[in-house]
């Protein structure tokens, strides 16, 4: 069984289609990156394969079953916008996080959080941007989750905050598990994906090993992604 | 380590290539430890799974071997480590003419900057 499979996952918003006829099967023991310009139905999959959104046709499935209360408790979920409340602080989201998932390993959260000089009781609204981010981030590959949806993970950040992002994912992720980052930020990104997928104006255009695309065009991910996505 | 990857080539054959080039240069000494391929893989910003195939390449090439217990380490046969500076030594050598054929350097003369480029260091 795969661990995502979308089977003709349709989306609109109004008369807006944002995702049509989507087949994608993803394996577990991948990171996954979800590349498509702005606007192409990147946040609109993963929004509803975490059951944010509901489909109009179709289905998305979780290792097997639909999102719901049930895959909720094995995806982990970084969005694309602070989703934290900013008069909280660090450690009482930490509990929080503790209260709300089992699969959270708060001894990991902590031992992240030591290694980059934050004070726990620091409440959110004091912090830049790029703490904001790594604290969420940390939060999110705490958990021993099965399926990781990593929107937009590196967006907006400085060249060492970006580095540390990566590094955290690679050395927190199980084989058994998935991750899917989706970005528009390809060059960031590519050397840690396992597989790219390619979407363009609500459907997959591309899905295929990077290092086999490197191989065969030549090219780069960035540089096919270009091509792929010219104005 | 500094890794630094070339855009349209495959990571996986650049890691072993890199690899390949510490092993020659005695950076990795025969009977080095090598860290957890995760701890390889963050450290070079590339994918576990690319890292682990790269890995497993090198063994086969007889680079690497495996303890099952302890790891993984820089193989101590003598022949394995000349076969790769003999390797690199020969890729190099290409590169060498293929840049100086480009500019139009015939192969006698190309041996003679050779000659005449030693002199000159010395």
């Amino acid at each position: 069984m795969s661990m995502i499979e979308c089977n003709g996952l349709t989306k609109y918003y109004g008369r807006v289609r944002a995702l049509n006829n989507v087949n994608l099967k993803i394996e577990k023991g991948q990171i996954v990156g979800l590349l498509g310009p702005n606007g192409s139905g990147k946040t609109t999959m993963i929004k509803l394969a975490n059951g944010l959104l509901k489909p109009n046709g179709g289905e998305i499935l979780i290792d097997g079953s639909k999102p719901g209360v049930k895959t909720k408790s094995v995806v982990a979920y970084l969005p694309d916008r602070e989703f934290l409340p900013d008069y909280m602080s660090v450690e009482a989201i930490f509990k929080m996080y503790e209260d709300f998932f089992a699969d959270f390993r708060r001894q990991k959260a902590e031992d992240m959080l030591s290694s980059l000089n934050i004070d726990p009781a620091m409440t959110l609204k004091k912090m830049s941007k790029g703490t904001k981010d790594k604290i969420q981030l940390i939060l999110t590959m705490s958990r021993e989750a099965k399926v990781y949806f990593l929107d937009e993970p590196i967006a907006g950040v400085d060249p060492a905050a970006r580095d540390y992002i990566l590094k955290t994912i690679i050395s927190n992720y199980s084989e058994d598990a998935v991750v899917i980052i989706s970005t528009h930020l390809i060059a960031d990104v590519e050397s840690i994906l396992d597989d790219v997928v390619f979407i363009k104006d609500g459907e997959i255009v591309l899905h295929e090993n990077a290092d086999q695309i490197r191989e065969e065009k030549g090219k780069s991910i960035n540089g096919l992604f270009r091509e792929v996505f010219r104005c | 380590m500094e890794w630094n990857f070339k855009e349209g080539l495959p990571i996986y054959s650049q890691i072993i290539e890199e690899m390949c080039r510490q092993i020659a240069s005695g950076a990795y000494k025969p009977g080095d430890k090598l860290p957890s391929v995760r701890d390889m893989a963050a450290d070079a910003g590339v994918n576990p799974n690319t890292m682990q195939r790269a890995l497993a390449e090198l063994e086969r090439r007889g680079l690497v071997f495996t303890e099952r217990t302890s790891g993984r380490f820089i193989t101590k046969e003598e022949g394995n480590l000349k076969e790769v500076k003999k390797t690199l030594g020969m890729r190099y050598v290409a590169e060498l003419f293929e840049n100086l054929r480009k500019i139009g350097l015939s192969d006698d003369e190309i041996i003679k900057a050779v000659n005449e480029w030693k002199e000159g260091v010395k």
